[in-house]
C-alpha cells in the first residue's frame, strides 16, 4: 500500500491567504510606473504580476497586505488603501 | 499575466516574511532546472503542509540537520545518471539549521567538494518553535531563550560567524547578502550558480514576529543592519575576500531602536557600547567605510 | 561460481553486481572491511557508482535517502552506534518509501563500548518500518542482499530493507560462498525504475508536512505493506530458487527438525549453525529437539511461528539482545503468536545469551535445553560470570 506522499505543483491549489488581509491592501495608481519591478521582486507571496510600465497588478486572492510593495516603490506608484474601499480593485 | 510559478503564492508564510522573498529570489535566479533540498523550519513549514506546496521545481525536506547531506546524494545520484551539468542542487535552511544543527553536513558537503549551492536564510534565532536563540543570534539579542531580565541583557555571545567557517573550507564561492537589496541577492545567486564546486550564501531575512518590527518597515530594518556594519555583505572567492558593499557607517542605535528584540538596551549606553564595538570591528575587518 | 571468501568481501561483490547508482557510508568496526571493498572496486573501475564518502553515518543514510529520491539504487552499511546514530534517518526512509538497502553488522551497543556481536541494535530499531531479514551464514547474507532490493523496489512495497548479518562472525569469516553470476542477477533483479523521483522534468515535492488530518494514513499504510510483504517474500523465494536454485522457503522462517520435537529453540542469525549442530547431536541421541529460525523479523511471521510451534511443548526463545526491563524482544513475539489461541506451548522460556560478542558454545545451548522445564523462566541469561559478579557487582 503505497500512500499518496508527495505534491505535484500543478495539482496544488494553495490557501486562498488574501483573506488573511484586514486592515490595508496596495493599490497601483498606473501613473508614474517605471517597469522597475522592485515591486514583483520584494513581494513575500509571488502575487505580483506585470512587465510594462503602468500595468502591474496583484493577485488580491493572495496578497496578505504586508505593504512591502508600496514601501520599495521608487516612484510612490503604490498606495495602501483602507480594505473597505472596495471600489478600487480591479 | 501569471503570478510566480517556481515559488507559488499560497504559502502561508506570515504577512512581509523576509524569508519568503529570499527564497523566491533565489529559486527564480535558479530557474525551473533546479533541485531542492529543504531543512525542516519556518520555510519547509509554511510552503509545504501537505496536500500544498509553493514549490515548482522538485523539493524534498528530510530532517532539520540533514538538507546539505541530502542534496550531496541528489547532485550524486544526478552525476550518475549523466544530468548533473543540466542541472543546480540547492540545500537550504535557516540559520539553527545551518550554523548549529546543520553545521555538520554542512561542512562534510564543502570539503567533499559537491556542486551545491547552500543557501542560509538567517533570521537570527529559532523562529519556527517560537523565537528561540541559535548560534546566529546576534549579541545581546533579547530571545525566549536568552530573556533579558535583571540578570542579563539577552543572548551573551555573539554571532557564529558561519560565512568565514564556509570560507575556510577554500571553496570557490561565499557570499553575505540581505532582504534589503534584493537585486544583490538575484546576482549573487546567479554569481555562485556559475561556478562549478561548494558554494555557500547567507541571506539577512529579517522576522517581524521574532524582531518585532511593524511588517512594511523590514526594507528599512534589513538596510540598516548592513549600513550599521552589523551585517557586512561580501563576496570571498576560493577563500579570501574579494569584495564588499562600502558604507558610511550609520550608529548601531538607528538599527537597535526599529526592533523590539532591542528594545531592552536603548537606556542602556554601556551595552550599546559593546554592540557598537560589534560593528566597529566588522568595519575594520572587512574595510567596509567608503573612501 | 564457488568462492571461498570473507563474508565483507563477498557482500561488496553482491552488491556490484546489483549495480547501486550511489553509495555512501562512514567507517565503523565490523561493517569496514564491506565498505572498503566497494570503494576499491569503485578505484578499480569495476563499479561505476558514486561513492560518497561522509562525515558522519547520520549523513550517509542522508546521502542514500537524497539520491534514492532522485531515482537511483543505493545502499549503506553500519553497525552498531553507527545505526543508531542515522536513526532519525533510517525512520525518516522509511516514512518517504525509499526503497534503500543497508547491511547491519551487527554489533553491540555502548556502554560500555564493546565492538563484538550481539544483534541489540537492529533490534532497537524494530519499529522504524524496515523489512529486517537476518541471515543465518554467508551464502545467505549474499542472496538475501539480491532479495531485499528485488522486495523493496517492488511496486507494491516501496519500503527500506535491512539485512542483518552477525558482525565479525559472520563478516570477518571466510566460507564458501556460490557467488551469484551477473547475468542471473540481472534476470532476478531488474534496473530499478522509480514510482516517483526528483527531476525537473515532472517537478514534485517529496517530504511534506502531514498534519492530524493526513499523517496516520501514512503509518497505516506502511503497516499494511508489511502485512502483505509476507506473502511477497515467499513469492520472491520461489523466483530466487527459479533462477539460482536456492530454496528459502517462505523466507520467513527456518524449521529445523521440529516436526516431533518436545523441545524448540527460536532463535535468528549466524547462532543458528551452532544450534543445529546441537540438535544434530541431541536426536542421535534420540532426544526430540528442534530449532525454529526466524528469518524474517519484520514484518514478524506470526501465523507461520503459531503453525511451527502449535504442538510443541516447551519452547526456548533465545534472545541475542535484551529489552531492559522488559520480556526480551523476540520473547515477547513468540508469546504474542499464542496469546488467546487455543493450542500452544505449555511453557515458552526466554534466554539472553552471547550480548557483547561472549561465545554462545554448543555447551551454552546444551544450558539452554536444560534450563527448558516446566517452569517458565523470562529473560534467563546465559553463560554469565558468578564471580565476576560477586567481585564487581558486589552480588
Amino acid at each position: 500500500m503505497y500512500g499518496p506522499l508527495n505534491v505535484n505543483p500543478l495539482k496544488s491549489k494553495g490557501g486562498k491567504t488574501g483573506s488573511w488581509r484586514t486592515l490595508l491592501r496596495p493599490h497601483y495608481l498606473h501613473k508614474n510606473c517605471i517597469a522597475c519591478r522592485m515591486c514583483l521582486m520584494i513581494c513575500p507571496e509571488g502575487c505580483v504580476q506585470g512587465k510594462e510600465k503602468n500595468a502591474f497588478t496583484v493577485d488580491y486572492n493572495f496578497c496578505k497586505g504586508c505593504g512591502l510593495c508600496a514601501d520599495i516603490c521608487p516612484k510612490q506608484d503604490i498606495e495602501m488603501v483602507p480594505e473597505e474601499a472596495k471600489e478600487e480593485e480591479k | 499575466m501569471e503570478n510566480s510559478l517556481l515559488f507559488r503564492p499560497g504559502h502561508t508564510a506570515c504577512a512581509g516574511c523576509g524569508q519568503a522573498i529570499a527564497a523566491r529570489l533565489v529559486v527564480e535566479a535558479s530557474g525551473a532546472n533546479t533541485v531542492i533540498a529543504n531543512s525542516t523550519g519556518c520555510l519547509e513549514v509554511f510552503t509545504t503542509k501537505y496536500p500544498d506546496t509553493a514549490w515548482g521545481v522538485p523539493w524534498i525536506h528530510s530532517l532539520f540537520e540533514n538538507s546539505a547531506a541530502v542534496a550531496s546524494g541528489v547532485e550524486a545520484a544526478l552525476k550518475y545518471l549523466g544530468k548533473k551539468d543540466s542541472i543546480n542542487v540547492i540545500a537550504q535552511g535557516g540559520d539553527g539549521g545551518t550554523g548549529d544543527i546543520g553545521l555538520q553536513a554542512l561542512s562534510g558537503m564543502l570539503e567533499r567538494g559537491h556542486d551545491i549551492l547552500y543557501v542560509c536564510y538567517d533570521n537570527e534565532a529559532y523562529m519556527n518553535t517560537g523565537v528561540q536563540r541559535s548560534g546566529l543570534t546576534p549579541f545581546d539579542t533579547n530571545t525566549t531563550t536568552s530573556p533579558q531580565g535583571v540578570q542579563s541583557s539577552g543572548n551573551i555571545r555573539p554571532k557564529k560567524p558561519v560565512p568565514e567557517i564556509c570560507a575556510a573550507h577554500g571553496i570557490p564561492y561565499v557570499a553575505t547578502a540581505s532582504t534589503g537589496f534584493p537585486q544583490d541577492i538575484t546576482r549573487k545567486v546567479k554569481k555562485a550558480l556559475s561556478i562549478k564546486g561548494p558554494k555557500y550564501i547567507q541571506i539577512h531575512v529579517p522576522c517581524p514576529l521574532g524582531w518585532r518590527y511593524e511588517t512594511e518597515q523590514m526594507i528599512a530594518v534589513a538596510k540598516l543592519a548592513v549600513e550599521t556594519g552589523l551585517y557586512p555583505l561580501f563576496e570571498f572567492e576560493n577563500g579570501v575576500i574579494a569584495n564588499r558593499k562600502q558604507i558610511t557607517p550609520k550608529p548601531v542605535e538607528e538599527y537597535l531602536k526599529t526592533q523590539g528584540r532591542f528594545k531592552h538596551l536603548l537606556g542602556n549606553p554601556e551595552e550599546v557600547k559593546k554592540i557598537q564595538a560589534v560593528a566597529d570591528s566588522n568595519i575594520l575587518k572587512y574595510n567596509l567605510k567608503a573612501a | 561460481m564457488k568462492e571461498f571468501v570473507e563474508g565483507s568481501h563477498a557482500i561488496a561483490e553482491i552488491i556490484t553486481k546489483t549495480n547501486p547508482g550511489v553509495i555512501s557510508a562512514y567507517p565503523i568496526t565490523p561493517q569496514t572491511h564491506i565498505v572498503e571493498d566497494l570503494a576499491q572496486m569503485v578505484a578499480n573501475g569495476e563499479l561505476k557508482s558514486q561513492f560518497v564518502n561522509v562525515e558522519s553515518e547520520h549523513s550517509a543514510a542522508s546521502v542514500v535517502l537524497g539520491a534514492s529520491a532522485t531515482g537511483v539504487r543505493v545502499y549503506t552499511a553500519t553497525s552498531s552506534q553507527g545505526l543508531f546514530y542515522m536513526q532519525e534517518v533510517v525512520f525518516n526512509i522509511a516514512g518517504m518509501r525509499l526503497p534503500v538497502v543497508m547491511t547491519c553488522a551487527n554489533r553491540a551497543i555502548s556502554a560500555p563500548i564493546n565492538i563484538w556481536n550481539d544483534q541489540q541494535d537492529s533490534i532497537s530499531l524494530r519499529d522504524a518500518g524496515w523489512i529486517q531479514i537476518y541471515a543465518e551464514d554467508n551464502q545467505e547474507a549474499v542472496d538475501f542482499h539480491l532479495i531485499a532490493y528485488r522486495l523493496g523496489e517492488d511496486k507494491r512495497v516501496m519500503l527500506p530493507v535491512m539485512v542483518c548479518m552477525d558482525g565479525f562472525i559472520l563478516t570477518h569469516g571466510m566460507e564458501t560462498v556460490d557467488m551469484p553470476e551477473q547475468d542471473k542477477v540481472n534476470k532476478f533483479l531488474p534496473a530499478y525504475k522509480p514510482l516517483y523521483k526528483l527531476d525537473p522534468a515532472n517537478p514534485i515535492s517529496m517530504g511534506l508536512l502531514a498534519d492530524p488530518d493526513y499523517y496516520m494514513e501514512t503509518r497505516f499504510a506502511i503497516q499494511e505493506t508489511m502485512k502483505q510483504s509476507i506473502e511477497y517474500l515467499s513469492e520472491i523465494s520461489a523466483e530466487f530458487k527459479s533462477v539460482f536454485g536456492r530454496d528459502y522457503k517462505d523466507l520467513l522462517v527456518e524449521e529445523y527438525q521440529t516436526k516431533d520435537a518436545e523441545k524448540v529453540i527460536v532463535a535468528m542469525g549466524s547462532v543458528c549453525g551452532t544450534i543445529k549442530e546441537v540438535i544434530d547431536e541431541q536426536r542421535s541421541k534420540g532426544k526430540k529437539v528442534g530449532l525454529l529460525r526466524i528469518i524474517s523479523y519484520r514484518p514478524f511471521p506470526y501465523a507461520r511461528v503459531y503453525e511451527a510451534l502449535k504442538d510443541v511443548p516447551k519452547v526456548a526463545v533465545l534472545d541475542k539482545a535484551v529489552s531492559l526491563g522488559a520480556y526480551a524482544p523476540i520473547a515477547v513475539e513468540i508469546k504474542a503468536a499464542f496469546y488467546g489461541k487455543k493450542k500452544g506451548p505449555k511453557v515458552i522460556s526466554s534466554f539472553v545469551a552471547g550480548l557483547g560478542g561472549r561465545d554462545i558454545t554448543l555447551e551454552s545451548i546444551g544450558e539452554v535445553l536444560r534450563r527448558l522445564s516446566t517452569k517458565e523462566v523470562n529473560s534467563d541469561f546465559i553463560d554469565l560470570k558468578p564471580e565476576l559478579l560477586k567481585e564487581e557487582y558486589g552480588e
